[in-house]
């Protein structure tokens, strides 16, 4: 069945659609044709987009409530000393291993055992 | 007209006609360019908006880019209630008419074989969200841990909470695996696109399965309860439908013969 007729409109158009869902599928899918003005969409991946976006224009992200670049520690002060935080949980998660692994030492060596953990 | 074209679709001529105001980008009336068989669908668009350097700094105005997809989304949802029309990506511009009838000789083939493989078809997108980890079934994970006596009573809490977002992790993947499953069996064609970032796109919880289903519009009614079924099935999780759109996840490559 190739012949086009009117189509009944069950479910009116894009219902749903949040601007992503449009940006997705009109920036990253469709058709690729190249015109005689030339701008490469193909290069710019939604993130990219999204950082010049943001370096653009900080304020009107931040009122759209765009703001995942302060977790990125490339990008700012505050998640550098989130990403400091993660490191110090780090280390004090090797250090309880080590104080761990200790205590099982000294337990093998004095023959006791191992109080039991509360369940 | 003496500004650049700007070419949303190409589809074959159109059996009924376009609604009588259909606005495109820039506020101009989107319409058909008939030439071979088949039809653009363009509108005039401004040249100092819509040269290469323009462009490029328009793509970096939220407002500009938002408005523009909308307005180009506009027009393909217009044209897929009365045909099936393949999606060509933002901003394909061309000097003018001539241009536009240049490229449709071009890729003459191409149209009329895409067009042949997707008509009568449309694209519905899936997305399950998982909830922010931690709600209801796991209320131990959202109060803060209690402060940790000993190196080992920290290394337990960890344990537990690394636990209790696994599990929520392998529920989601299994949930998310089996739906595609379901879905893609009923379908003609599926893919699976990158999950969204819940910034861009405002919605609650993490997207974990993000897909898009080709599906015959008069199977649409099916396909959409097929989906509804499904959205009581998992606490915790969250199912979203969006469509019908035009086929654009699937009008953008070459069938499977011409592959490889």
């Amino acid at each position: 069945m190739t012949t086009p007729s009117r189509l009944p409109d069950t479910y009116g158009p894009s219902s749903g659609a949040n601007l992503a869902d449009i940006l997705e599928r009109v920036l990253d899918k469709g058709v690729v044709i190249a015109g005689d003005i030339r701008i490469n969409l193909l290069d710019i991946e939604l993130l990219t987009i999204k950082l010049r976006l943001v370096v653009a224009s900080v304020d009107k992200a931040k009122e759209m409530g765009i703001d995942w670049w302060e977790s990125d520690p490339a990008l700012s002060s505050r998640a550098r000393r989130d990403e400091l935080a993660r490191e110090n949980a780090e280390l004090r998660e090797r250090l309880a291993r080590l104080e761990e692994l200790g205590l099982e030492k000294g337990a093998e060596r004095t023959g006791r055992t191992l109080p039991k953990e509360a369940p | 007209m003496s500004g650049l074209r700007y070419v949303y679709a190409i589809c074959r001529p159109l059996e009924a006609p376009l609604q009588a105001q259909l606005t495109g980008v820039a506020g101009a009336p989107a319409k058909p360019l008939h030439h071979h068989g088949l039809v653009a669908v363009v509108s005039e668009v401004p040249e100092q908006d819509f040269t290469e350097d323009a462009l490029r700094a328009h793509l970096e105005d939220l407002d500009w880019l938002a408005a523009t997809a909308r307005a180009h989304q506009g027009v393909i949802d217009a044209l897929t209630v009365v045909t099936t029309p393949l999606p060509l990506r933002l901003a394909t511009v061309f000097r003018d008419d001539s241009g536009v009838r240049s490229m449709i000789e071009a890729r003459e083939e191409h149209f009329l074989r895409t067009l042949d493989r997707l008509s009568g078809r449309v694209e519905w997108g899936v997305k399950v969200y998982l909830e922010s980890e931690g709600q209801e079934s796991e209320p131990a994970a959202e109060r803060p841990a209690p402060k940790a006596a000993s190196g080992r009573d920290y290394l337990r809490q960890r344990r537990q909470q690394t636990r209790a977002s696994e599990d929520l992790w392998q529920r989601a993947e299994t949930f998310a695996t089996a739906l595609h499953e379901k879905l893609a069996a009923f379908a003609e064609d599926t893919r699976l696109h990158a999950p969204q970032n819940a910034t861009l796109s405002g919605a609650a919880g993490r997207n974990v399965l993000n897909a898009a289903y080709l599906v015959p519009r008069d199977r649409s009614e099916e396909f959409v309860e097929l989906v509804d079924r499904t959205k009581d099935d998992a606490p915790g999780l969250r199912v979203e439908l969006t469509g019908p759109w035009a086929a654009y996840s699937f009008a953008g490559e070459l069938p499977e013969e011409e592959r490889a």
